[in-house]
């Protein structure tokens, strides 16, 4: 039953992903690739990674496709397009794409048995951690210098799409409302954000222990922010301004100080000096999670559209 | 060879600080707002450049390779920097090219006397620190996918310095740059994914003991070198190339093609030599080398055709990239450590000293434009008289792009062609003559312009001051030096890479 | 046959066709919106041969190997930092050729 279930959830992903590359309106492509992701979180719980199942459906299907619906909006009729291919240089680029998906799926039939695994050595490490969620271990302990350069990563994103903004308005406001806000997204708005912003809190507390953790938790976070400024509730900051600076830096400073203290007081950088470990990371996951959500969300927003207050 | 175990050794801490400290000025740069941009930026440069000086201090008095277990979890849970002689020279070098780059942009920045917080400079600050950051994270990396984070971050830092002057066709050059590059880090991430499943490690030291020649490796392998291929823009992967460095401001240029795609070049060196499995790194080593000749005769020819100054000057780039592909074939084919040959020593100056003569072009080129309000090479006879230091720096850059005696590129290719020769290799060896003399034509016709007399004497648009200038001829000098030095770099190389490290010390 | 519909097996067959479709898509369409979408495509499929990996490894209690897993995590989100990255390229290039004319003749050394 569960083999026929998982059968159609490929056949599925695997129709949509063409559907995305067949359908001819923008618009029906992008909507293809929402459901995409949605099925995506679903093939991810099938996969036993709860944690990735979430980031998928929050981040890959929801933020992904409020970016993708908001550009197709802006560019409807006048994205930009690269020559097309003719059909014969369509048809060598199809086989070629083919024959490596064949081999990569022979490669991942051929994988070497048993298969090799961290999962024992994660567990063993993960009391040090006083952690119960080994993925938030792997994600904050044993490879805290991948999640700290990241969050660098979606802080440069960030800087560089304001980079985009012409002269005279660097430094102003992103516009987020859209020309006509649809009544529904006006009542969504004041309903779901309480909602939002308790279970965005609920995930990144239950994050150490279980399913969840920053990401998701900003990620729902920067959602709710949007659909608010989407609606024309609250206006959205200059990207110039004190407080959203402070928010965006206040996390990776907040990791870079404790991973710097464990040069005085642990092993060494990025070190947790012992019994002191989970309500660092907690710290940490606090800090982050405020960031995450704030780059999230101004990522979404685009640059500045109105000249700087000041 | 490599240790068994990563173990932090002495001022194995300095890794940290090397891959740190800027990412530490780019948030304060986001926290203390726009107007302490350049003043945190240059005391970023000063620590940088005191770090690498320490890292290869503590190179050449240990003689070892410097390691640091990040966080205490050893891999393959965790994370392991290492630098052995490679990594430090081109930390160094990195740190030289950041420096004299970031000095010019400060004297060319405070030359438009905008108050300091301006878009194009803010954004220009951030990302060149965040660029050194991931620069020296891709040197020092051990871990695939940490490599991985970095190469990601080195792209968002590169990307915004191709059309920081907002221009449709820099912004057009810009996107196909991130496409690209995106899909050359996608390709490696498949890679990195099928190693794993593998091997269940991500650990370069590990994997260089592990690795077989089974199907999956040789898989990933091949992503990852493509993936990479497409990042450091060798022929045919490179047209993204000549419109986004040419675009860029000149201080952006000098990084993007000095630096920026050495890093998937150092990348490829490592998986070829450390990881791939001698038979397949054989093949993998002849079909780079087609394609670096490939590269070195199309686009040094190209280089030729250009009219204006730096698009010549980038598609110069693709050509020198060229030559060190054909190191490969020509590096331990008789059983020798690849990292023992001539041809390896003559490939990481080469490495080197392209960086400098080529940040030096670019930043002559600046200049030029700067000064004349275009880059049209046949518009720009007897400019050598008004701009005296950058027709010189320009001059030296090139005696290193040509390979003439004294430069470090002459060391380079002299080495190259003597590798070539005596590893029966002709056809490499006619390539290196070809492109040298094809790189003495394109520097020529510049060098032409520069003594000129024309009958109308050429007038500047604006005075440039000569300070902007010393940051070219610093560069370009310091090309030049490398080649007077050839020996000492021999040894320094081999630091942490083999049993006899200083054996061969001189 | 069973053993192609574990889950790990699967899905990791998915991801592998995934890729390809995903390629298919940055190479040839001629839009560059869906060129952006089918690089996420192409990540998913990447992402899923790493999901594949992890379920295999399950081991010591676990019912997947937590590392690649927590490699997708942090995957996911520079994937999505890309898409903005270059959405936001893309919008800006839209507007300013169609500005274009007013302010065709610029600087051509462009320092």
């Amino acid at each position: 039953m569960m083999a026929l279930l998982d059968l159609s959830l490929a056949a599925l992903l695997l129709l949509l992903a063409l559907g995305v590359v067949a359908e001819r309106q923008e618009r029906g492509a992008i909507i293809a690739f929402l459901a995409f992701g949605l099925m995506l979180g679903l093939a991810w719980l099938r996969l036993a990674a709860p944690d990735v199942a979430l980031t998928e459906i929050a981040i890959g299907g929801g933020v992904t496709g409020i970016l993708l619906l908001r550009a197709e909006a802006a560019l409807r009729g006048r994205g930009k397009t690269e020559e097309p291919l003719r059909r014969t240089g369509r048809l060598a680029v199809a086989v070629a794409c083919a024959m490596i998906s064949a081999g990569l799926g022979y490669a991942v039939l051929r994988f070497a048995t048993p298969a090799p695994t961290l999962a024992p050595a994660a567990a063993e490490a993960l009391p040090a951690t006083e952690l119960g969620n080994p993925v938030t271990a792997v994600l904050l302990a044993y490879r805290a210098l991948d999640t700290l350069l990241e969050k660098v990563v979606v802080l440069l994103a960030l800087i560089g799409v304001w980079s985009l903004a012409p002269d005279g308005l660097w430094g102003g406001a992103p516009v987020v409302k859209p020309a006509a806000v649809p009544a529904p997204l006006a009542w969504l708005a004041r309903v779901l954000p309480p909602f939002g912003v308790v279970i965005g809190i609920y995930m990144f507390w239950v994050g150490a222990d279980a399913p969840g953790g920053t990401f998701q938790a900003g990620t729902v976070l920067a959602a709710m922010w949007l659909l608010v400024t989407m609606a024309g509730l609250y206006p959205a900051p200059d990207t110039g301004a004190r407080l959203p600076r402070l928010l965006l830096a206040g996390g990776p400073v907040l990791f870079l100080g404790i991973a710097f203290l464990g040069f005085v007081f642990a092993e060494g950088f990025l070190a947790y000096p012992e019994g002191l470990a989970k309500p660092l990371i907690v710290a940490i996951e606090a800090a982050l999670t405020l960031s995450v959500a704030a780059a999230l969300a101004l990522l979404v927003a685009g640059p500045a559209r109105k000249a700087p207050a000041r | 060879m490599t240790p068994l175990v990563h173990a932090t050794t002495p001022g194995g801490f300095l890794l940290v600080l090397a891959v740190i400290l800027p990412v530490c000025a780019v948030l304060a740069i986001l926290a203390c707002g726009p107007r302490h941009a350049a003043r945190i930026a240059v005391v970023a440069l000063a620590a940088g450049a005191a770090v690498a000086i320490a890292i290869a201090a503590e190179l050449v008095t240990s003689g070892a390779a410097l390691t640091y277990v990040v966080g205490g979890w050893r891999p393959p849970l965790g994370i392991a920097l290492r630098a052995d002689g490679l990594s430090g020279a081109m930390l160094a070098m990195t740190a030289l090219v950041v420096t004299a780059v970031g000095l010019f942009a400060r004297v060319q920045y405070g030359l438009a006397g905008d108050n300091g917080g301006g878009r194009a400079q803010i954004t220009f600050w951030v990302m060149l620190l965040a660029l050194w950051s991931a620069l020296n994270a891709v040197f020092v990396g051990e871990d695939l996918f940490n490599l991985y984070v970095a190469l990601e971050l080195l792209t968002f830092a590169a990307v915004p310095l191709v059309c920081l002057d907002g221009r449709a066709e820099t912004v057009k050059a810009a996107l196909r740059y991130l496409l690209f590059a995106l899909v050359g880090s996608l390709l490696y991430l498949l890679g990195v994914g099928l190693i794993y499943g593998q091997y269940g490690t991500l650990d370069l030291s590990a994997l260089s003991r592990l690795a077989r020649s089974d199907p999956a490796l040789l898989a990933a392998l091949a992503l990852m070198i493509i993936g990479l291929l497409a990042k450091a823009a060798l022929f045919p992967l490179h047209l993204w190339l000549p419109p986004a460095h040419a675009g860029a401001p000149a201080a952006a240029s000098a990084v993007l093609s000095a630096l920026v795609i050495k890093a998937p070049v150092f990348l490829i060196l490592r998986l070829v030599l450390d990881v791939a499995p001698p038979q397949a790194a054989a093949i993998v080593g002849q079909l780079l080398a087609v394609l670096g000749a490939a590269s070195i005769l199309f686009c040094s020819v190209m280089a030729l055709r250009q009219a204006r100054l730096k698009l010549m000057i980038a598609y110069s780039t693709v050509a020198q990239i060229g030559y060190l592909f054909i190191v490969f074939p020509l590096a331990g084919g008789d059983g020798t450590a690849p990292w023992e040959t001539i041809a390896w020593t003559g490939g990481a100056l080469q490495l080197i000293s392209h960086a400098l003569a080529k940040a030096a072009m670019f930043l002559a080129a600046g200049v030029i434009a700067e000064a004349f309000g275009h880059d049209r090479i046949a518009d720009l006879g007897g400019f050598g008289r008004v701009l005296p230091l950058s027709a010189a720096a320009f001059g030296l850059a090139g005696l290193s792009l040509m390979g003439i005696p004294p430069s470090g590129g002459f060391v380079a290719k002299c080495l190259l062609l003597t590798a070539a020769v005596i590893e029966g290799y002709p056809w490499l060896a006619a390539t290196i003559l070809i492109g040298g003399l094809l790189a003495g034509a394109y520097v020529f016709r510049v060098i032409d312009k520069a003594l000129a007399v024309p009958v109308v004497p050429i007038a500047p648009r604006r005075a440039v001051p000569r300070r902007l200038e010393l940051a070219a001829l610093a560069l370009a000098v310091a090309a030049v030096l490398i080649g007077f030095v050839p020996l000492r770099p021999f040894g320094f190389l081999q630091i942490g890479r083999g049993g006899l490290a200083m054996a061969g010390l001189p | 046959m069973t053993a192609l519909l574990q889950p790990a097996i699967l899905f990791g067959l998915t991801g592998a066709a995934l890729v390809g479709i995903g390629l298919f898509a940055v190479v040839t369409q001629p839009g560059l919106l869906r060129r952006i979408v089918g690089c996420n495509i192409l990540g998913a499929g990447i992402f899923l041969v790493f999901g594949a990996v992890a379920r295999r490894g399950a081991g010591a209690g676990f019912e997947a190997d937590p590392v690649p897993q927590a490699l997708v995590i942090t995957g996911i989100v520079v994937a999505f930092s890309a898409s903005a990255l270059a959405i936001a390229l893309l919008k800006r290039l839209s507007e300013i050729t169609i500005g274009e004319g007013a302010d065709a003749g610029g600087p051509e050394g462009g320092a």
